[in-house]
């Protein structure tokens, strides 16, 4: 059963680009997609744990500022010949407002 | 029976009417009177006879034999003195001559302003081959020229003076240049050329008086401010001449009237040309002048025709000052302009649409669609379904992205590819007919695409569309996997498609993806605001996370914040202030860098707008240390200090990195400079390195100590320090207009070569000068600090979207 709550507007992150939410362990980067899709992942890239939230989101990927690990926002799955996997949330858009799913932030929380 | 024509005035109305006739085997016996002494001759080409780049004799229209093979009676250098309606003859001052028909066409007289002084020797008017020759008199001589009348006359007056090496003032009454043709933004583009080509202008100058005992010595305006002239032309307007049509009863307005079919208010009289009024109008322009004398010889042959009057468009024949206008382009209600400005090119369009319909054009430095552009007016075309794209002109109509090659195919045989070698398309086919199939071959028998190498896409687009399957194309390396050009194929098309947008790009350049990748996207981000600062709005989202946070983003996610040290210049203030910071922000690391200047390192990403607002109050911008752009200007202590300093080096390096910050660049791009050989700043090592001599500057390009480590090469010595600041802004300037995006200026020279950046900075002064105006007009927009702007505006978007610490931990 899920069990969203509002987490900001979508304004509030610009189209092609991500913003944090900060959790007890460690942060959610939220990503806006040009076609305003919007999805979430864990900051932490698969490979040094670079924060993907500034990376240059293009499509519906996103590469780490670190070193140009391409990691699929739909997936989480990283492109190409780099191989590792970031968390995903489930995450939607409801008349304007960011959503996440509190039960699955939990999940992560207890793990 | 042969009816006698009598013809008043040989311009280019009457000229056109007498071919028509004849040529149509009318059967007139022609008598043609002309003040001047010749025949006729096209009057628009006088300016280029006065800017030398055309003789009398390549304007004349019709010479002695075409008047002796036609019959025309030529009486040239007589002037008319009366016209005697009833008994139906013209007299000249040689006598008398009886008409059937008598065709008017006196033209027009210049304006002379009713002011002391105006009959001075020296002062002329603009209006025939005498005044022409004149001007070509007086110019000869040398010295100083005012020109009273900043309209199209007056202009061309001017440039053609101006190039026959007069210092040349142009007087104009109104706010800006052309008021009747151009609006405002043109006005100020044209005024701009013109003093580039060394004609000064005054807009809202009045004349007061004309100067002078016994021949012209200046031109006093109403504010007072006197101005000293060997020669004065006026050409602040014509008026119909109509003297002797008014003595002979016939009816005047401003001009002689006539009905649709050119008569006068006399039914054997007919009038053509600019001493005509029609239903309000007079005509100064050559296109209605020639539809009246079409519409003249059918009414002298009893053919039914009319006149009406139609829009009508403007080009002004100055060298180098490509401009257009037409139709109407004043404000209004219901009126909705479209506006294109690149001011990089000096580039101006716009368009004024009513009722979706374009009813005025004005376009200044590329005209090249300017038909187009008049045909829509002309015709009056519903716009509605192009209005998006309209203002770009033809070639964006019709919606199908440009095949590059199609675009290749039809360029014509002398279309040149190769501007460093001058080759043309012609010689390039020759070439590969001649058996050069690939492209090292063509280079080496025509020598295309050897030199700056950004035409390479081209060359093997040539051979592509002529070998068709054939040619196998060279892996060029393309920008990225979104697309197949290269990025000399890719600045092209931003260039010459004026492609002012990402979306444009990725339309025109068939890119496979829908908004690019992190490759592509700080490449074109790039490219767009080099080549339209203007125009392109800056694209965070396209750009490295650097130069989006401006600081530098540490393994760990944190950053660090370096501020700017003017030429590594600094003070307890300021050095207080970053200690307080560091302690404030409890930076871990605090490092002094290679450019003279301190790292904060270990600062979290949230805490940077803080950082920076402490910095700025402290009097300290962004180093800009993260940046492709300008990094830091070393400095040694220069002549201030040091005993062996032979000039200010510290000075001029706090003055170089006070005009070239905030500049983008294709790389970064780091200076020095040395206050003498010992080069204590390592100067020769830099992207630009300035060392001092006894002399003056050595500059010097193209070192790097990263990867590679490379010494400068000597571009020129100059002797003053305001030499040396245009030098670079100008060196730094042509980097970024031609280099590929994350080239050091040493892998782009390595490219273009040494000698082409000389030809272009050292050579050509010309040159040297529009880069620094291209880059100041840049630096307009990007020489400021973006600390100051994110802390003020952005600072909440470094903050964290949601907490949810607490929820999570429920």
């Amino acid at each position: 059963m899920s069990n969203w709550i509002d987490i900001a507007a979508l304004g509030d992150i610009p189209q092609r680009g991500a913003r944090v939410v900060k959790t007890s362990l460690g942060c959610v980067a939220v990503f806006r997609t040009a076609e305003d899709d919007v999805f979430a992942l864990n900051n932490a890239c698969p490979h040094k744990a670079g924060p993907l939230a500034e990376g240059i989101v293009h499509g519906k990927s996103v590469t780490c500022p670190l070193h140009n690990w391409v990691i699929s926002l739909e997936t989480g799955e990283a492109q190409g010949e780099d191989e590792g996997r970031v968390a995903t949330y489930p995450a939607r858009v409801e008349n304007g407002r960011i959503l996440l799913d509190r039960s699955f932030l939990r999940a992560r929380a207890a793990a | 029976m042969t009816q006698k024509l009598v013809v008043i005035g040989a311009g280019m109305a009457s000229g056109r009417v007498l071919e028509h006739l004849f040529d149509a085997g009318a059967d007139y016996d022609v008598t043609l009177f002309n003040a001047e002494d010749r025949g006729n001759y096209n009057r628009i080409m006088l300016s280029p006879v006065l800017s030398g780049d055309k003789s009398y004799d390549d304007i004349v229209t019709h010479d002695t034999d075409w008047y002796e093979s036609h019959g025309v009676t030529c009486r040239f250098g007589e002037h008319v003195t009366a016209i005697d309606r009833e008994a139906k003859t013209v007299t000249g001052q040689n006598g008398t001559v009886p008409y059937d028909k008598l065709l008017i066409a006196t033209g027009s007289a210049p304006f002379i302003i009713p002011v002391q002084g105006n009959d001075l020797p020296g002062v002329i008017t603009y209006r025939d081959l005498d005044d022409t020759n004149a001007m070509i008199d007086a110019a000869a001589k040398g010295g100083k020229a005012v020109v009273i009348g900043g309209g199209l006359l007056g202009l061309e007056a001017a440039a053609g003076l101006a190039e026959r090496g007069m210092e040349v003032t142009v007087l104009h009454l109104m706010g800006h240049l052309m008021e009747r043709q151009l609006d405002e933004s043109a006005g100020f583009l044209l005024r701009r050329d013109l003093q580039d080509k060394g004609v000064k202008v005054i807009c809202q100058a009045s004349t007061a008086a004309i100067l002078g005992e016994t021949q012209v010595e200046g031109v006093m305006l109403e504010d007072n401010t006197g101005l000293e002239a060997d020669l004065v032309v006026m050409a602040v307007g014509i008026r119909p001449e109509t003297r002797l049509a008014n003595d002979a009863g016939l009816t005047v307005a401003r001009g002689v009237e006539v009905n649709a079919q050119m008569q006068t208010s006399d039914p054997d009289i007919f009038a053509v040309g600019e001493c005509v009024e029609f239903d309000g109008h007079l005509f100064g322009l050559v296109a209605p002048l020639y539809d009246q004398a079409k519409v003249v010889a059918n009414s002298l042959m009893d053919e039914p025709d009319a006149f009406v009057v139609k829009e009508l468009s403007t080009k002004l024949k100055v060298t180098g000052c490509d401009l257009f206008s037409a139709g109407d382009f004043s404000d209004g209600d219901g009126r909705e302009d479209i506006v294109f400005r690149d001011p990089m090119r000096g580039v101006y369009r716009r368009l004024v649409v009513e009722d979706d319909v374009l009813v005025g054009a004005v376009m200044y430095g590329d005209t090249a669609d300017s038909n187009w552009f008049f045909g829509l007016i002309r015709d009056k075309t519903a716009i509605a379904e192009m209005r998006e794209t309209l203002i770009f002109g033809p070639a964006y109509q019709g919606g199908t992205p440009l095949d590059p090659l199609a675009a290749v195919a039809a360029l014509p045989r002398d279309a040149e590819i190769c501007g460093c070698n001058g080759i043309c398309k012609g010689q390039i086919e020759d070439a590969i007919a001649a058996g050069a199939t690939d492209l090292g071959a063509v280079r080496a028998t025509t020598k295309a695409s050897g030199s700056c190498g950004t035409c390479t896409g081209l060359v093997e687009q040539v051979l592509a569309v002529t070998l068709g399957d054939d040619f196998i194309m060279s892996a060029a390396a393309s920008v990225c996997a979104c697309t197949d050009m290269t990025h000399e194929d890719v600045r092209r098309m931003i260039k010459s498609q004026r492609l002012t947008s990402m979306p444009a790009v990725w339309q025109a350049c068939n890119w496979t993806t829908p908004d690019g990748c992190h490759v592509c996207r700080p490449a074109l981000n790039f490219y767009l605001l080099a080549d339209w600062p203007l125009e392109y709005q800056d694209d965070p989202q396209s750009r490295f996370i650097n130069e989006r946070k401006h600081a530098n983003i540490q393994k760990d996610g944190t950053f660090s914040v370096v501020p700017r040290m003017w030429g590594g210049i600094t003070t307890p203030d300021e050095l207080r202030a970053i200690a307080d910071a560091a302690d404030k922000y409890a930076v871990p690391t605090v490092k002094v860098t290679g450019g003279q200047r301190i790292d904060l390192l270990g600062v979290r990403g949230e805490d940077l707008p803080n950082i920076w607002s402490d910095l700025n109050d402290a009097g300290m911008v962004s180093g800009h240390a993260y940046s492709k752009g300008l990094r830091t200007v070393k400095t040694c202590v220069g002549a201030d200090h040091c005993r062996f300093g032979t000039q200010d080096s510290t000075g001029l390096g706090i003055k170089l990195e006070k005009t070239l910050w905030g500049s983008w660049t294709p790389h970064k791009l780091k200076l020095a400079v040395s206050g003498c050989p010992r080069n204590c700043a390592e100067a020769t090592c830099k992207d630009i390195g300035v060392v001092c001599v006894d002399s003056g500057y050595q500059i010097s390009i193209g070192g790097a100590a990263g990867m590679d480590v490379r010494e400068t090469e000597l571009l020129v010595q100059v002797p003053t320090e305001e030499d040396t600041i245009n030098v670079i802004k100008a060196v730094t300037q042509l980097y970024r207009e031609n280099a590929k995006y994350l080239d050091r200026i040493y892998k782009w020279m390595g490219k273009v070569g040494l000698d082409w950046i000389k030809e272009r900075i050292v050579d050509d002064l010309d040159e040297r000068a529009a880069l620094v105006d291209r880059f100041e007009l840049s630096q307009s927009i990007y020489r400021k600090d973006p600390w100051a702007e994110h802390a003020a505006k952005k600072a909440a978007s470094y903050q964290p979207l949601a907490n949810l610490s607490l929820e999570a931990a429920e």
